[in-house]
């Protein structure tokens, strides 16, 4: 029998932030409601608003236009929304405990998770425009509007899933993650995701309007329609960068609390 | 002599519900020390409170050399703790989990897969290292989580009651492989709650109640604070009939006998018997009262 041989210095946070990264694909990977979800809801959405409510929204046909980014949103509120059950279930098991005894940064499993959940949400998304593409979308804008877009989705999946991933680590278990995730996943239908909000009864207009969907979405369609954006990217970029660091910094400290009181 | 542990004066409160009231312990470095205490009397919250899980209230903790509170990094370099549940990932593979834990350990990925091969075999586990945790008897649980704690050389072990709920084989083989890590020198603090483990593995037994050690010493020590040797008596159903305390010269014993044999029948059965372990953890968690007879 060998003892360890190895004298080593710690891992660095290069190395520690890839492991984690690498655990959080491979639990997504494992997770087979999570990837049935990922695939399958993108595409029914599409399908749904576009051959059942689609008509009746907007007889001219050309609703799939309007649609695609308010269900790229929409799923990445739903990818996202298995962050906060696995970062849940995590800190509820040991594992994390192991994670803490070690001279690393131990919220670098948060990270994995965030991670993952990005890589996940871009396949969705990527599925979303494919089926799109199949049912009649035809975006005729150049590579950087693409690009563009990219860049604004991108944003918005690490918002909200940094708000997941401290709503996971504040649930106190993985069924509470899930409800109280929940109130999160409704916030895409009370924007201009579906229907333009100038069409809401008047008291909900102002919310629809202002609250962070709705710029990220008008943002998305136009760059990717060729219409107007007006002032919604700044917006749709502030509130994105304002969520990420509010939601980091409330994951940072609700780590060390939840941790650190068992 | 180094002191692996030093704690003087640790106290540790949840809400008003006081957990550790003035703990002071010192463990020589490479020396097993074992914590024996009823469920509630603050075991875990004292490993947590040493591997720097738990913030104390006041006292001060050094371990390796290292204060728990102002060098959290350096104690964190310096231990390795294999909690009461098992902490490891359920769905990585056995093989996967070593590698991780390798790699955040800082071994480079070659390094990190030839020492979760070696690890698995050791800790034999070498058929189930592809399948994924999930599917995992508890003991093998158990063996992976000890064999992750030793993927780098730690100077300070803590195990949490390393065996509970294990079977007789498993148990077996985390015994040994705490045995052979005492010998390389490693310094060993576990908490238990059976007996026979701390009698087995521990240079220094120690007795936690109501959050203060009641008692301190080797095995052997402990069981003679605890009682004398005692002649038992038993009835041809093997029913305790009487017990009577002794120290085992031919005088005593004969005094006792000729007392006893005129009050109970000739086929009584006559025993010396030696105080266990299990003797110094009831005697000494149940308060100063002691039933003798």
């Amino acid at each position: 029998m060998r003892e360890a041989q190895f004298s080593v210095q710690p891992a660095s946070s290069w190395t520690t932030n890839w492991v984690f990264i690498g655990r959080g694909i491979r639990h997504s990977l494992r997770d087979v409601d999570a990837m049935v979800m990922a695939i399958a809801l993108p595409v029914m959405l599409m399908l749904l608003f576009t051959y059942v409510f689609g008509g009746a929204l907007d007889p001219t046909g050309n609703y799939v236009d309007y649609v695609v980014p308010g269900i790229i949103l929409l799923c990445a509120g739903f990818g996202a929304s298995g962050t906060a059950v696995k970062v849940a279930e995590d800190i509820s098991n040991g594992v994390i405990e192991r994670f803490r005894t070690m001279p690393i940064q131990s919220l670098g499993v948060i990270t994995g998770h965030v991670a993952a959940s990005l890589v996940r949400n871009l396949v969705a998304t990527a599925i979303v425009i494919g089926v799109a593409l199949l049912v009649g979308f035809r975006p005729s804008v150049g590579l950087g509007a693409w690009l563009g877009a990219a860049g604004v989705i991108v944003l918005f999946i690490l918002a909200i899933t940094w708000l997941f991933a401290a709503i996971g680590l504040v649930a106190g278990s993985a069924s509470a993650a899930s409800g109280y995730g929940f109130i999160l996943l409704f916030l895409p239908y009370l924007s201009s995701a579906f229907v333009p909000t100038r069409s809401m009864p008047q008291w909900l207009q102002g919310f629809a309007t202002h609250q962070p969907i709705t710029p990220a979405i008008e943002t998305i369609r136009g760059l990717l329609t060729g219409l107007p954006i007006g002032t919604n990217a700044w917006w749709a970029v502030g509130w994105c960068l304002l969520l990420i660091v509010g939601a980091f910094v409330w994951c940072r400290v609700s780590f060390h609390q939840r941790s650190g009181q068992r | 002599m180094n002191h692996a542990i030093e704690v003087c004066g640790l106290h540790k409160s949840f809400g008003n519900q006081s957990i550790l009231n003035g703990v002071d312990l010192v463990v020589p470095a490479g020396t097993v020390y074992a914590l024996l205490g009823p469920n509630g009397a603050g075991k875990t919250t004292l490993i947590r409170i040493l591997s720097t899980l738990t913030a104390p209230d006041a006292g001060t903790v050094r371990v390796a050399g290292y204060d728990v509170v102002a060098q959290k990094r350096d104690v964190k370099r310096s231990i390795s703790l294999t909690g009461q549940f098992t902490a490891v990932d359920e769905v990585l593979t056995g093989e996967e989990n070593l590698v991780m834990m390798g790699r955040l350990s800082g071994l480079s990925s070659k390094a990190a897969r030839l020492r979760a091969t070696e690890l698995l075999e050791r800790f034999d586990l070498t058929d189930a290292a592809r399948k994924r945790v999930k599917t995992y008897s508890g003991g093998m649980r158990r063996r992976l989580d000890l064999a992750i704690s030793l993927i780098v050389s730690h100077p300070v072990i803590f195990l949490d009651e390393p065996t509970t709920g294990l079977d007789t084989r498993s148990r077996r083989v985390l015994w040994d492989g705490i045995t052979e890590l005492a010998r390389q020198g490693h310094t060993i603090f576990l908490t238990t709650q059976y007996l026979e483990e701390a009698d087995q593995l521990a240079d220094t037994v120690a007795v936690l109640k109501d959050g203060q050690i009641v008692a301190t010493g080797t095995a052997e020590q402990l069981k003679a604070q605890v009682r004398s040797d005692r002649v038992e008596l038993r009835d041809a159903e093997d029913r305790l009939v009487s017990r009577v305390p002794t120290d085992g010269t031919i005088r005593d014993l004969l005094g006792i006998l000729n007392h006893l044999h005129s009050q109970v029948p000739a086929d009584t059965r006559v025993s010396i018997q030696r105080p266990t372990m299990d003797d110094v953890f009831i005697t000494l968690t149940a308060g100063e009262k002691e039933v003798s007879a």
